[in-house]
């Protein structure tokens, strides 16, 4: 074994050659992953609420979006996105701008099933006690269905969160130099050690996917003492 | 810049043909996978159920690791650096197959079978426990009573979260191209740089794997709709 391959270049793995050249590694691929869940909240929520509408132009567009973002690969996304940007556009997109905006709409697909059947999960009543007092639907979203749903909704989150980190692995097809890329590079430099390589970035991976999702059972364990706390 | 579509170019003649092709490779890649998967994890969802202490560690294990890696990640371990890790006589056994596949399909086996293994667990503990305790009571064993009594019925139950697993094989069967298998997504990509009509070539793709998952899922709803129903529990 050659785990000296791997001393080596941990600092490359874990930031690329970032003081003296671009950001990589583990770094780009945290940093694509929190700008992936950030983005895809926000897009999610809206389609998500749209979805719940009752108004048909508001619902067909965002079951149609869901539904076709579900029903293919991310890695047909990407390549949409990359080879297509230049066709709208005239001109391409950087790999990390574009693999960073598939990631958003892909996700962005998933979280808003998540606020779906978050809001769903709430009683009726709340609905109905919240019109009740006079606010209109709008407000009534914003001011209680929302704030509830949404809390419960934290543990679904990071399962998604958990499942973005994975995906962002994929960027690396497009050539954005982020964990995965970076240990392709030392494997095609060294060309002695690939198992080592590639058992390392998967523990890496590894760490914060588990963590991630050790933290969101505690959670889910919590929300749900709390809910039945209240019931 | 101006684009002229050209759909005639990627369905029909040669390209056309080319996609036809990946697209069989990306359904048999996908129903070995979805095979072999189903089998290691029921084995593994069995190991997390028994009390012996070392199986229910190492399936415990097995599902964490494999679910919290990326498939990307597995696919290049299988690919590149299985050999030093696997016994002298698999490697020589596989690379006389086609290695590209076979990494695919243990790759793709090895991920989806820790989904599985959930899936089957959580279905398992849908069984009322007083399930098991009949059966071991009538004198069957451990394993009697999973094959005969427990397994079925739990089966009936996650059949559509099992489905939705196997819809993810045919969609990450799309990874499998970066190591070479000429897949559905890799022959799109082939026509894309031989013809420069990318749009057409991922629209055709697209539509193929969406009408894949739509028509299946479909089909799991018309189920859980109609047969979920029937189980009293």
């Amino acid at each position: 074994m050659h785990w000296d391959v791997i001393a080596k270049n941990m600092n490359y793995l874990l930031i690329g050659a970032y003081p003296h050249g671009e950001l990589g590694g583990l770094a780009m691929t945290i940093l694509m992953a929190l700008g992936g869940i950030f983005g895809a909240f926000w897009l999610g929520l809206v389609f998500g609420l749209m979805r719940l509408s009752k108004r048909r132009w508001l619902y067909l567009p965002a079951l149609a979006y869901i539904e076709i973002i579900r029903g293919t690969p991310l890695l047909m996304l990407i390549f949409w996105f990359y080879f297509l940007a230049p066709v709208l556009w005239g001109h391409s997109l950087p790999g990390h701008q574009s693999a960073l905006i598939s990631l958003i709409i892909f996700t962005s697909a998933y979280i808003a099933e998540i606020v779906r059947a978050g809001v769903l999960a709430l009683p009726k009543g709340q609905m109905e006690a919240a019109r009740g007092t006079g606010l209109s639907r709008m407000n009534a979203m914003r001011h209680v269905i929302l704030p509830q749903a949404l809390f419960n909704m934290i543990p679904s989150f990071v399962n998604q969160f958990v499942s973005l980190t994975k995906d962002t692995s994929l960027a690396f097809i497009i050539g954005v130099n982020e964990l995965t890329k970076a240990a392709t590079q030392v494997n095609n430099r060294t060309m002695t050690a690939p198992t080592e390589i590639f058992i390392t970035i998967a523990v890496l991976y590894f760490i914060i996917c588990y963590v991630l999702t050790a933290f969101s059972r505690r959670l889910e364990k919590k929300i749900m003492r709390y809910q039945a706390r209240l019931r | 810049m101006a684009y002229t579509f050209d759909w005639k170019l990627v369905l029909s003649g040669e390209y056309g043909g080319w996609i036809a092709q990946g697209l069989v490779i990306t359904l048999k890649i996908s129903a070995l996978a979805i095979f072999c998967s189903l089998v290691l994890g029921t084995l593994i969802a069995v190991f997390r159920l028994t009390r012996v202490r070392p199986l229910v560690w190492f399936s415990a294990a097995y599902t964490e690791f494999f679910r919290n890696t990326p498939l990307l990640v597995q696919i290049f371990f299988w690919y590149f650096g299985s050999y030093s890790i696997l016994p002298e006589v698999v490697n020589k056994w596989l690379y006389r197959q086609d290695f590209e596949f076979a990494a695919g399909v243990i790759a793709l086996t090895v991920y989806t079978s820790a989904f599985i293994a959930e899936d089957i667990r959580s279905g398992v503990f849908a069984i009322p426990k007083t399930q098991i305790e009949a059966s071991r009571a009538t004198g069957l064993s451990f394993l009697q009573s999973m094959r005969f009594v427990i397994l079925p019925q739990a089966f009936r139950i996650i059949i559509p979260p099992l489905i939705s697993q196997f819809l993810n094989v045919v969609k990450n069967s799309s990874l499998v191209m970066t190591i070479g298998v000429m897949d559905l997504t890799y022959m799109t990509r082939q026509v894309e740089s031989y013809t420069f009509h990318g749009f057409e070539a991922f629209t055709v793709a697209t539509v193929i794997y969406l009408a894949i998952s739509l028509v299946v899922s479909f089909a799991v709803n018309v189920y859980s709709n109609r047969v979920l129903k029937l189980i009293p529990y």
